[in-house]
């Protein structure tokens, strides 16, 4: 058995005095594909943005890769997590998010190239090739000039996804990627998507509205309600087998749209 | 002096945050003229420092004031910047300088340069105070042209007039300028 790249353990996450997520457990196997599913609010996205580093948990502990993600030791004393911890661990996570984030001010050629140059200290010529097959990969590399401002949507969402891919994770996180989306340009991030899914060997956490692209790629599928794992395993086991009563009137309402 | 202060304002450090906010109210809640009148009478009185010849008082004088309210707009610039920008930086693990230095400081310094354009053209004319703590301008001179020929007095303040228009015009040359190449790209996300 394989160490597990991701575990929660007992992982609680208030705002003020709501409590959004109640005791979180979880592994994640090197390469493997988790969707998270279940109503607005429920948490889901908070679980990515905690593990991405952008929201501190409350209490309880995040291992990442075998370290501690916000919780360090300095002369044997436990300790928050400073910017310098959290920069070693955080190298090897990448994320997309909903609003695609691009940097408006960079041609999406140099969205690419920022980061694998001034952080990773990488050769200038090597990451530029890398970029540019990262960009042609999703289908952009006639634009590679363009700024992001004379981009569609799904356009700059498939700029994001070259940008973290460049970046090499083990993990990538994937924030509700098509929900800003037009309808009309769902497929084709999809379609990077499973792209990613398929040939390469990171995990990857989705959540995700898509409920049946979910449940298509993922190997394991997490239905996340009112703060808790309510359910989770593999695809089949969740949607056909489970006796969750709110799982399922959630998994009926999608299916009607 | 208004990127240090904008900069410290935001900084993690309450101390610092702390002390560039005094220092911005206070800068900002009085008058340039006191503050001249302070720096170049009463703090020689007072602790018996000399801050130089009056040309380095109008300076620094000037220089503090502005900076306090261009601070102002530096911060506000900077915390304008789309929060979804950092997180993306961060993302990509970007130290929190890189952040600055590569992301959040180049989109912020397009905001800025109509602000700063506005102040500059207004400091430009601020200057027009320091007659009042014996430096030569060019007000001066006009005012000394009229007392020597008084019925002149309209032509001569609408020449001192049209000579600071003068002046000002290339700064309202270079802030349009400043402003067209910067929009390259950024026609909103």
């Amino acid at each position: 058995m394989k160490e597990p790249i991701v575990q929660f353990n007992d992982v609680h996450k208030s705002f003020g005095d709501v409590k959004v997520l109640k005791g979180i457990d979880l592994d994640i196997n090197p390469a493997e594909k988790v969707a998270v599913i279940g109503p607005s609010g429920s948490g889901k996205t908070t679980i990515i943005r905690m593990l991405m580093t952008l929201e501190e948990p409350t209490s309880g502990d995040i291992i990442v890769d075998g370290k501690n993600l916000w919780k360090m030791e300095k002369n044997g004393k436990p300790l928050r997590a400073n910017e310098k911890h959290l920069r070693s661990i955080r190298g090897d996570i990448g994320m997309v998010f909903q609003h695609f984030n691009l940097f408006p001010h960079m041609t999406i050629l140099d969205n690419c190239m920022v980061a694998p140059i001034h952080v990773k200290k990488e050769d200038k010529l090597e990451v530029k090739e890398r970029a540019v097959q990262m960009l042609d990969r999703v289908g952009l590399g006639d634009k590679l000039e363009n700024y992001p401002s004379q981009l569609s949507g799904g356009q700059k969402q498939r700029v994001a996804m070259a940008r973290a891919l460049v970046m090499r994770p083990k993990i990538m996180l994937f924030d509700e990627v098509t929900s800003a989306l037009d309808p009309e340009l769902v497929g084709e991030v999809l379609e990077v998507i499973r792209d990613i899914a398929k040939n390469d060997d990171m995990a990857m956490v989705l959540v995700t509205h898509e409920m049946d692209f979910a449940l298509d790629i993922a190997d394991k599928v997490l239905f996340l309600d009112e703060g808790v794992i309510a359910e989770q395993g593999t695809a089949s086991q969740v949607i056909e087998h489970s006796a969750n009563e709110r799982l399922q009137t959630f998994l009926h309402r999608f299916r009607k749209v | 002096m208004a990127f240090i202060a904008g900069l410290s304002r935001l900084s993690p450090n309450v101390i610092v945050r702390k002390i560039t906010g005094a220092y911005v109210e206070v800068f900002r809640g009085t008058s340039l003229i006191v503050q001249l009148f302070w720096l170049y009478y009463a703090i020689p009185m007072l602790f018996g420092i000399n801050l130089g010849s009056n040309w380095w008082i109008g300076v620094i004088a000037i220089g503090l004031n502005y900076g306090a309210y261009l601070s102002e707009v530096v911060r506000g610039s900077i915390q304008s910047v789309a929060k979804g920008q950092t997180e993306a930086a961060t993302a990509l693990n970007m130290s929190r300088f890189q952040r600055m230095r590569l992301v959040i400081f180049p989109q912020a310094v397009r905001m800025m340069l109509p602000e700063f354009g506005n102040y500059t053209i207004q400091m430009l004319k601020g200057t027009s105070l320091v007659s009042l703590i014996g430096l030569t301008d060019v007000l001066y001179y006009g005012d000394i042209m009229r007392s020597t020929n008084l019925a002149q007095a309209p032509l001569i303040y609408l020449l001192v007039l049209i000579l600071y228009f003068i002046l000002a015009l290339p700064l309202i040359w270079l802030t349009r300028k400043g402003e067209s190449i910067s929009k390259k790209g950024v026609a909103s996300e």
